[in-house]
């Protein structure tokens, strides 16, 4: 192996994610410097393994004067700290570009440390809770199973060690209910936090009481496992959202973009998209986006406008042509005129589209919701109930009436409550994963189980969004790997799909690209030529010679490559699964009409719309909405984005855009359309359990409570109940994994 | 029953290491990457360059 062997391969080396490329962002901007030293995160995508750290990392330690550099592969983090000043930043992104990673500055203020404390101070509360449970419960065990033979002085002692543990662990472990609790009172509701607080500290103050008095019975051991199984619960779901937060952080990175800004004497500066003022000129390269809506001034180039359009089919433009940001600039150097600043422009309306439609969808009120805005009530007057029947009723004094209203409080706790909403969450996100669904948050399994229609996008879904070689059969393998030769140095996706076809290689070491026509180069000692049939010298009868492009090697005879975006395999398969399940069908494209016709009719849907833009395929989504129709939009363009963030439930295909990815509720990997009917049916059974769950949780209560409320609760049959409960709760949501297992 | 009294200690002591040991590790940053620990086991960083290469079968 030679140096001067060109690295074909990009990108994460296990194939599990397709290399990014030509979307480096300058992060000038964002480095941190002190004492001479010079510091900057960046948020990589596509590092998915061990050759990607490695691909990183030694591409980042290569860089003169590189102190340190770690990439977090949970986080996607990249951390870099150097020399200030022995290379220029734009080098580190340019060097992760040409290794096929995109990078974008993380702006160190923005949300992702304070989240992940919260996760931190839970595992600390749940570890101190798991200690004390274990020791207290070591202590009441023996004091139990000790019966009569203990001597009060022993069970003192075991009381007292119990004390003091219990007392400092729950008050410790409890913070973060007692504040939400303390929050929800504040503005005048109660929410499940409340009981559980009032229950831990009753239950507490009571046995201190008790322990003092020297009463046989306390609540030590209660009061701890109470908090240890309800942390459990709480950190699961706390792990679903933050990887939903981590998909959203790709649309925030997304604005943090920089841009070379062209100064009156020709000079470049760096600078971050929200700092361009309308009239600023910019100069964008090969491979940046619009960071703002602007006019070209100078140069020609094809562009990507799949934001507007989602379609990726390049257009070509040219001077006086007006661009909206986030156009992706394909082939040549433009120099632009901003004509508005960020906030006014497109990213900016789709980003606030995006963020309307995660609002509506905040609103929806979680099954585990539903459930404790019932349950609160109910066990508080329980509780007052019992404390006043036996106060005045049966007369049995102030201890006795305490001592039982706290058990009903202690029993009832929602312990399986608690536990019955993340723990099929969590089962089920795990099995989704395993067949390649990324679920981001978990109330996305509920909003999935009760759609009635699925929306599909049709580019990039319904097909493969990427032009494939059509006519390969009448190629020769000369004329192929001829003008692979010439293609592999652009990024043009016709060029793209050329060299897919060809495979491995190497570049034509003349070639050169010119905007709107094609690439030249010499092929064995021969001119050769790629690109539009006039540029090239052929005759073409296609009407739309966007999807073809002309070899001319030589003087032989122009060969025509002809190219078509194909449906995926089992879309045929997958929508009439859908339908299987009772769901209706629908796609809307912002395509023309003939090109969706056609996809409708061979697919066999009834109801389809084309020639949509990214307002009026919401618009469509909020007329099924107001018919009482409950829709999951499935898409992958930028200009997907706002409907799938305002669409019941989502999903998006693992090689969309990212803002897309971010704005669904599921990413599926893979070439096949399966996940989705899978997903759904998931989510079903996932609903199915939840709600047995709290059926289950339900039926308990209406059993433990006349026991608790006649006083027939000891704290031996209080931790039997509560454990018990919370183990049939986990049992029941690991069924969905075991069902998928037996099928498989 | 005297000898509750030096085992009571003893296994509050070895839960309280345990304890201490996990927030430890939480504190020290153990658990910031668990995909990137899992990952990183199986490069040859400590393998000299040269080494590497030589190892590299051609098919």
């Amino acid at each position: 192996m030679t140096a001067a062997v060109v690295e074909t391969e990009i990108g994460c080396p296990s194939g599990l994610e397709p290399p990014a490329h030509g979307v480096s962002i300058d992060p000038a901007p964002f480095v941190r410097r002190s004492n001479g030293l010079a510091r900057l995160d960046l948020a990589v995508f596509g590092a998915k393994c061990a050759g990607c750290i490695r691909k990183i990392e030694s591409a980042m330690n290569a860089l003169p004067e590189m102190q340190s550099a770690r990439l977090n592969l949970s986080t996607g983090r990249l951390s870099l700290v150097w020399k200030d000043g022995a290379f220029a930043p734009k080098e580190i992104a340019e060097r992760l570009d040409a290794i096929g990673y995109r990078a974008a500055p993380f702006d160190p203020e923005k949300v992702e440390q304070e989240s992940d404390r919260e996760g931190r101070r839970l595992l600390r509360s749940l570890a101190v809770a798991g200690f004390a449970t274990a020791n207290v419960m070591l202590l009441s065990v023996s004091v139990w199973a000790g019966g009569g033979e203990m001597g009060p002085a022993t069970r003192e002692l075991m009381h007292w060690v119990s004390a003091m543990i219990a007392v400092p662990a729950a008050l410790y472990a409890g913070r973060p209910f007692f504040s939400s609790a303390l929050r929800a009172l504040k503005s005048g509701h109660a929410n499940m936090d409340v009981p559980i607080s009032l229950a831990v500290l009753l239950a507490l103050s009571l046995s201190l009481f008790e322990f003092f008095k020297g009463g046989p019975h306390t609540y030590f051991d209660a009061a701890v496992m109470l908090l240890f199984f309800l942390l459990i619960g709480r950190y699961l779901d706390h792990r679903l959202r933050l990887r939903a937060r981590a998909a959203a952080r790709d649309l925030l990175a997304l604005q943090a973009a920089t841009t070379s800004r062209l100064n009156e004497d020709g000079t470049l500066t760096s600078v971050a998209a929200r700092d361009i003022v309308p009239g600023d000129r910019l100069l964008l390269a090969p491979g940046d986006r619009a960071p703002v809506d602007c006019v070209i001034e100078e140069g020609s180039s094809n562009l990507d406008m799949s934001l507007v359009s989602g379609e990726s089919a390049p257009v070509h433009a040219q001077e006086g042509t007006s661009l909206y940001s986030g156009v992706l600039n394909l082939t040549a150097k433009l120099t632009v005129r901003a004509t508005k600043n960020v906030d006014a422009s497109l990213v900016a309306d789709l980003t606030r589209l995006i963020e309307a439609g995660e609002q509506s969808k905040s609103r929806y009120i979680r099954l585990a919701d539903k459930a404790a805005s019932l349950y609160v009530p109910v066990v508080h007057s329980l509780a007052l109930a019992t404390f006043l029947g036996w106060m005045f009723l049966a007369e049995a004094g102030l201890r006795v009436s305490v001592m039982n209203a706290v058990a009903v409080l202690i029993i009832t706790c929602p312990c399986a409550l608690g536990l019955a909403a993340p723990a099929v969450q969590v089962v089920a996100t795990g099995r989704l994963f395993r067949s390649g669904v990324l679920v981001k948050s978990g109330d996305a399994l509920e909003r999935l189980a009760e759609i009635d229609a699925v929306v599909f996008d049709k580019t990039g879904t319904l097909t493969y969004g990427k032009p494939r070689l059509a006519n390969r059969a009448e190629i020769s393998d000369e004329a192929l790997h001829a003008a692979a030769a010439l293609a592999r140095i652009s990024r043009h996706p016709l060029a793209r799909a050329i060299v897919a076809e060809a495979g491995p290689g190497k570049p034509a070491p003349d070639a050169v690209e010119t905007a709107g026509a094609g690439i030249e180069g010499t092929i064995d000692g021969a001119p050769a030529r790629l690109g539009r049939a006039a540029w090239v010298g052929a005759e073409t009868a296609a009407e739309d010679d966007a999807q073809e492009t002309w070899l001319r090697l030589g003087d032989a005879p122009p060969v025509r490559f002809r190219f078509e975006d194909r449906l995926r395999e089992d879309a045929r398969e997958s929508i009439a699964d859908l339908e299987k399940l009772g769901l209706e069908v629908e796609m809307l494209s912002g395509d023309r009409q003939p090109a969706a016709a056609s996809i409708a009719q061979r697919l066999g849907l009834k109801t389809w719309r084309a020639g949509l833009k990214p307002q009026q395929k919401i618009e469509r989504l909020d007329a099924l909405k107001e018919k009482g129709v409950k829709v999951a939009m499935v898409g992958d363009g930028l200009n997907d984005a706002p409907s799938l963030a305002s669409a019941h439930a989502s999903f998006s295909p693992g090689s969309a855009a990212d803002a897309s990815q971010a704005a669904a509720d599921y990413v599926y990997q893979g070439d096949n359309l399966a996940p989705i009917a899978e997903t759904v049916m998931v989510a079903r059974a996932a609903r199915r359990r939840m709600l047995e769950n709290f059926g289950f949780a339900a039926f308990y209560n209406v059993c433990a409570v006349p026991l608790a409320a006649l006083g027939h609760v000891t704290p031996l049959i209080a931790a039997i109940a509560m454990s018990g409960s919370s183990i049939i709760v986990t049992l029941n949501a690991l069924r969905l994994s075991m069902g998928a297992r037996r099928k498989s | 029953m005297t000898a509750i009294l030096f085992l009571l200690p003893i296994a509050l002591l070895l839960g309280g290491a345990g304890l201490g040991a996990f927030l430890w590790a939480l504190k020290s940053g153990q658990f910031d990457d668990p995909d990137g620990a899992a990952a990183r086991i199986l490069l040859d960083d400590d393998l000299e360059e040269s080494d590497e290469e030589e190892e590299d079968p051609t098919p």
